[in-house]
């Protein structure tokens, strides 16, 4: 298995699985509360295997500094406002899907991990859709705050489809799962009444270099915290 | 010789598949692991070494390590000295892999059976969830996540009980 393509994969699991796990006892209503914890469990299963098939999970997770995570900066954003939470889960539950799918018809290393998981990502996708819908056609409040979340991400979307070594995939084959993304994103979006942002993506004013170890600042507290207790102690089980 | 080795073996490998299978689902223990399909083989690989292969419902299943452990012990009790459970993903579980009897114990436990998949594609819409209560088809979705990743939140329009409905995967 080729370690930078199970890295890149299963940190973007592993770190988003955390980052919904923050909504635990915050969320707005109790089932939203399970819904989060529900995906934060799919993808943190998703995150083991993927990090077992080139090293150990727990000094994989736990050990490593921040700039040996090659995690996409979307999912380190932080949780912000449930409309933070819900434009960042329709970002990247739709292009998990579409990569999996992918992943899945042909046949090579991942492609049992895919097969399985793109069932999983299916239910978190359609979450991200029906909660974008509810909260753009909703109130004028949660109109404007899931505009916003979808405006403050949208620099971070460009990142998702740059080539991944190791994936056995080429360049035509990301142009078509970007060109696939960004239909269905549209199409959401402006079903939900909110406009489809129309800030970069791609170019010099994009975010991006997760993948090469870049992160943004909020990375750093969100691993001290997910690491403390296993670096203050350490082989501790309970 | 070979031949009747290999056959003694299989035959063994049915009885051990038996016993595995006979394990209860730790969530669920309505449900054995031969209910909800997810022991796909086992193997003799030697005079007392056995090999069991399970597959998880959803990958991050934390069901999966007990489930194991339970095999482990029921092997371990029936005299095999060695027994390794390892996790296969492909291919993938499908709520189709729960046997008919499984889909009765479910209801009978007060939880909705998965819908059957179609031949090709996803679950058919206008199969309505029945109350595992009441039997009303009048039933209406809270919540695509509940108390386990495997299973949905849904409401009995009819008799106003809540209820567990186990999704289609």
């Amino acid at each position: 298995m080729d370690t930078a393509a199970a890295l890149a994969l299963g940190d973007d699991a592993l770190v988003l699985s955390h980052r919904l796990g923050e909504w635990a006892g915050h969320a707005p209503v109790l089932e939203e509360e399970v819904a989060l914890a529900n995906i934060a469990l799919d993808l943190l299963g998703q995150a083991r295997v993927l990090l077992s098939l080139v090293g150990d999970e727990d000094e994989l997770a736990y050990l490593r500094e921040e700039r040996a995570f090659r995690n996409l900066q979307l999912v380190e954003q932080p949780g912000g406002d449930f409309a933070h939470t819900i434009a960042r889960q329709l970002y990247f539950s739709g292009y998990q899907y579409l990569l999996y799918e992918r992943l899945a018809a042909d046949g090579g290393p991942l492609s049992g991990l895919a097969a399985k998981a793109v069932k999983e990502v299916a239910y978190h996708r359609d979450h991200a859709e029906q909660w974008t819908t509810r909260l753009g056609d909703g109130t004028q409040e949660s109109h404007r705050r899931m505009q916003r979340a979808c405006d403050a991400l949208w620099r971070y979307t460009g990142e998702m489809f740059r080539p991944v070594e190791g994936l056995g995939l080429d360049a035509e084959d990301w142009v078509l799962l970007d060109a696939a993304w960004t239909a269905r994103v549209t199409e959401v979006l402006t079903g939900a009444t909110l406009t489809v942002p129309e800030g970069p993506r791609a170019d010099a004013w994009s975010a991006g270099g997760g993948r090469e170890g870049l992160h943004t600042e909020p990375f750093g507290r969100m691993l001290a915290e997910m690491q403390h207790l296993h670096r203050s102690h350490p082989g501790a089980s309970w | 010789m070979v031949s009747g080795a290999r056959a003694a073996d299989t035959r063994l490998e049915a009885e051990l598949r038996r016993l595995a299978g006979s394990v209860s689902d730790p969530e669920l223990p309505v449900l054995t692991l031969e209910d909800l399909g997810v022991v796909r083989a086992v193997h003799v690989r030697g005079a007392g070494r056995v090999e069991v292969e399970l597959t998880p419902t959803y990958t991050g299943c934390p069901a999966i390590e007990t489930m194991s452990a339970d095999i482990e012990q029921v092997l371990h009790e029936h005299g095999v000295a060695e027994v390794s459970v390892v996790t296969v993903l492909a291919p993938a579980w499908s709520t189709d892999d729960i046997t008919a009897e499984g889909r009765r114990k479910l209801t009978e436990f007060g939880i909705a059976p998965p819908r059957p998949h179609a031949a090709d594609g996803p679950v058919s819409l206008t199969l309505s969830v029945r109350c595992p209560h009441c039997g009303s088809t009048e039933t209406e979705l809270l919540s695509r996540f509940s108390s386990t990743a495997c299973k949905a939140l849904r409401r009995c329009v009819s008799c106003r009980e809540p209820f567990d409905h186990f999704k289609e995967l």
